[in-house]
């Protein structure tokens, strides 16, 4: 191969590019492909039994105007996303903090902790619905055993969405507690002596050195609580089944309702359109705005 | 060399004769899977399972593979999502009223398409109650196997502690509010430790109140499933009184009424009457720890209760040979000895009335007669909510029946919403 016929700036560019092929190949098959694909998708009308779909425009889009299930289940996830990812995050960061104390028997501590994340999320579900059970369930014999009268917590459209939130905090924080724990044990110890010598206090010293030190993971763990809190939907199927009368419904509940126990593909696929809007908002404002604010060493 | 050669040439020749070999023994053997539900308590897997393979062992040349596929709505959707992928099961149990669903989809054949006219008259051995929601356009497209109505288990401890005749259940709705004061029990605090009665209202909400309904004397759809009456003044008294008991009587615990607990609730003396399907009947016998009665419904203008429960649909996927051998299935596992045997074991209802003259089911009805009683219910009985698009239909009244019982929502009020997603989902097919 003649050497002077490309130069080596351009060569690397091909390099570049070629390694990065396998991996563009496989988002687009993934992501991207069914991402148009849904979007098209969002224009038609299923035929039923095989028949043709039928081009129905923007007929979709605009019940989702009038569409009172989709408003309830995304003003659901709104609330969902505003209780599980602040308590989850602050939870985990606490959580890690006292792990990383070195008190007596932490590992075990740790071991508690994390248990909740590597437990299936179905199999978790079950054990909080005997614990929201009305009449005999756990929090209902606390309750009772203080004298307090019962509350159906699932069977009211007041408490089913804090009791889905709960489990998902509960489920979370663990998962996220490993993050920050890493984190911390990156933290030279000698900032913290130097911290000492200068006879900052200890709450001082984790405002002003730790967290922004932590800056970096909760950016990835925002991220991650960010797509928990539209993702995690496993759940309801257990717990309320969205209901009583969709109080728990969340976005992605509903769609897998919509698209596979009514087989209406089409309306299912405008409102997965919705929740990719959602997803892309939130990422661009954590990337584009909040990422500036990260220190990064 | 030429040993290790002629070796590898016989190796292959005998792999290419075992393969065919294999490949005709598998062209005899029709394979079918098989989809059902577990919607009741008690070991109805291991039961099905042994069933199953009686069968196989009856009929070597057909190989039936059973898979449990969680609750009627999850079977129905795994069904269906299998039938997309390209290979749904060739036979399943789903509800009979998802029948026009499955119609509309083109996911199942009728059963006169795989049978001649003349072997059709097997058919006629099943009780009528059960065939309205099996036929439709003059076809039969389910044969029914686990059947029900909607019966009432009482506690009898209950009973008498409350000063009550331990022999006899409310028989009208007045009687279910004055027994359901009695049987609530509260202690010092005010604290209920008893309720009287629990209609659940989860999974099967719809069914629970259109009991209410036709007591009340109205239907909720016309036969074509392509109407429904849920705002009828009629239906809405229905729903202030099944609010009533909870909010007005207090007999009921408020909120809605999980499905799956109830039974247990009912084991714990948390509630003294209960509403459920029969085919709770045999886990109500094994688990409750104190005498009960079971009885039909009470009424109101007139007794009643839907029928429920799930048929036998053959998918249209199946090639013939596989559709002869379903329907063989079919008609195995609801003979007359099957479909008693089934009853006594579950509890729901024998399908057809010459199992109930089978020496087995004459012999437990006499040490067990309440086993017979959502059979003499049948007579009162009205087929099942059922119409096209029928889950989105029935989760439209399901979510007014919460909306209703959590209070968000005026009994009519939410009747009248429902009434309008239902119209708006069956627009379609309505002419």
């Amino acid at each position: 191969m003649p050497p002077a016929v490309r130069s080596p700036a351009a060569m690397r560019n091909i390099h570049a590019w070629l390694l990065l092929l396998p991996a563009m190949a496989f988002i687009a098959a993934f992501t991207h492909y069914p991402a148009v694909n849904t979007f098209i998708h969002s224009f038609f009308l299923d035929g039923r039994g095989g028949a043709p779909a039928q081009f129905v425009g923007l007929e979709h889009y605009q019940y989702l105007l009038e569409d009172e299930v989709f408003h309830k289940a995304l003003v659901n996830n709104l609330l969902f996303a505003c209780g599980t990812i602040p308590l989850s995050i602050s939870l985990a960061m606490t959580m890690a903090f006292l792990v990383n104390a070195g008190l007596a028997g932490q590992s075990a501590l740790r071991l508690c902790y994390f248990v909740p994340t590597v437990l299936p999320m179905i199999a978790v579900a079950n054990i909080w619905l005997f614990f929201y059970t009305p009449e005999y369930g756990l929090l209902e014999q606390i309750r009772g055993a203080l004298g307090l009268t019962g509350v159906n917590w699932l069977g009211s459209e007041a408490t089913a969405l804090p009791c889905v939130i709960a489990v998902a905090v509960w489920k979370d924080a663990g998962f996220f507690m490993i993050f920050y724990l890493a984190a911390l044990q990156q933290i030279p110890p000698s900032l913290g002596e130097a911290a000492m010598l200068e006879g900052a206090s200890r709450f001082y010293y984790y405002r002003k050195v730790v967290i922004p030190l932590l800056m970096p993971t909760t950016l990835f763990v925002l991220v991650n609580a960010t797509i928990n809190a539209f993702r995690m939907v496993d759940h309801l199927f257990v717990l309320t089944q969205g209901g009583p009368n969709n109080a728990s419904s969340l976005l992605l509940y509903y769609i897998y309702e919509v698209s596979f126990k009514y087989w209406d593909t089409g309306y299912g696929a405008a409102l997965t359109m919705v929740l990719l809007g959602f997803l892309a908002l939130a990422s661009i404002g954590q990337f584009g705005f909040l990422e500036r604010k990260v220190h990064y060493r | 060399m030429t040993g290790f050669r002629k070796a590898c040439t016989v190796m292959a020749a005998a792999l290419l004769s075992l393969t065919l070999l294999a490949g005709s023994a598998l062209a005899e053997k029709v394979n079918l899977t098989f989809y059902f539900p577990v919607s009741v308590g008690g070991p109805i897997t291991k039961i099905v399972e042994g069933m199953t393979e009686q069968f196989m062992k009856e009929h070597p040349d057909i190989q039936v593979t059973p898979v449990y596929a969680g609750i009627y709505r999850e079977t129905l959707t795994k069904a269906l999502t299998a039938l997309r992928g390209g290979e749904p099961p060739h036979v399943a149990v789903l509800l009979s009223t998802d029948m026009y669903t499955l119609i509309d989809e083109d996911a199942v054949v009728a059963y006169d398409d795989i049978l001649k006219p003349e072997e059709m008259g097997f058919t006629k051995a099943f009780f009528p109650g059960f065939m309205r929601n099996s036929q439709t356009g003059g076809k039969t497209w389910g044969i029914p196997f686990q059947r029900s109505t909607i019966v009432m288990y009482w506690n009898k401890e209950a009973f008498k502690a409350a000063g009550l005749d331990p022999e006899k259940g409310p028989a009208n709705w007045n009687e279910l509010v004055e027994m359901g004061k009695k049987l609530t029990v509260r202690d010092a605090s005010g604290k209920v430790t008893q309720w009287g009665v629990a209609i659940p209202s989860t999974g099967y909400a719809y069914w629970m109140f259109q009991a209410l309904a036709i007591q009340n004397g109205v239907e909720l759809m016309n036969a074509e499933g392509t109407k429904t009456f849920f705002d009828a003044p009629k239906a809405v008294e229905a729903l202030q009184f099944l609010v009533d008991l909870a909010h007005k009587h207090e007999v009921s615990p408020k909120g809605t009424i999980d499905w799956a607990t109830t039974p247990r609730d009912f084991f714990e003396r948390k509630t003294a009457i209960m509403w459920t399907t029969t085919g709770n009947l045999t886990n109500v016998r094994n688990n409750a720890q104190f005498p009960f009665g079971v009885g039909m419904l009470p009424a109101s203008a007139r007794p009643g209760s839907p029928t429920g429960g799930g048929n036998f649909y053959i998918f249209k996927k199946a090639s013939p040979a596989e559709r002869k051998a379903a329907v063989a299935f079919v008609q195995w596992m609801t003979s007359a000895d099957r479909a008693a045997q089934w009853g006594i074991d579950t509890g729901y209802v024998a399908v057809r009335p010459d199992a109930w003259e089978t020496p087995a089911m004459k012999d437990y009805v006499a040490k067990f007669p309440v086993a017979a009683v959502a059979r003499d219910q049948l007579a009162h009985a009205v087929p099942e909510l059922s119409t096209h698009d029928n889950q989105r239909v029935t989760k439209a009244l399901d979510d007014a029946i919460q909306a209703a019982l959590t209070g968000s929502k005026k009994p009519a009020e939410a009747l009248k919403d429902a009434q309008k997603e239902a119209e708006r989902i069956l627009r379609r097919y309505g002419k």
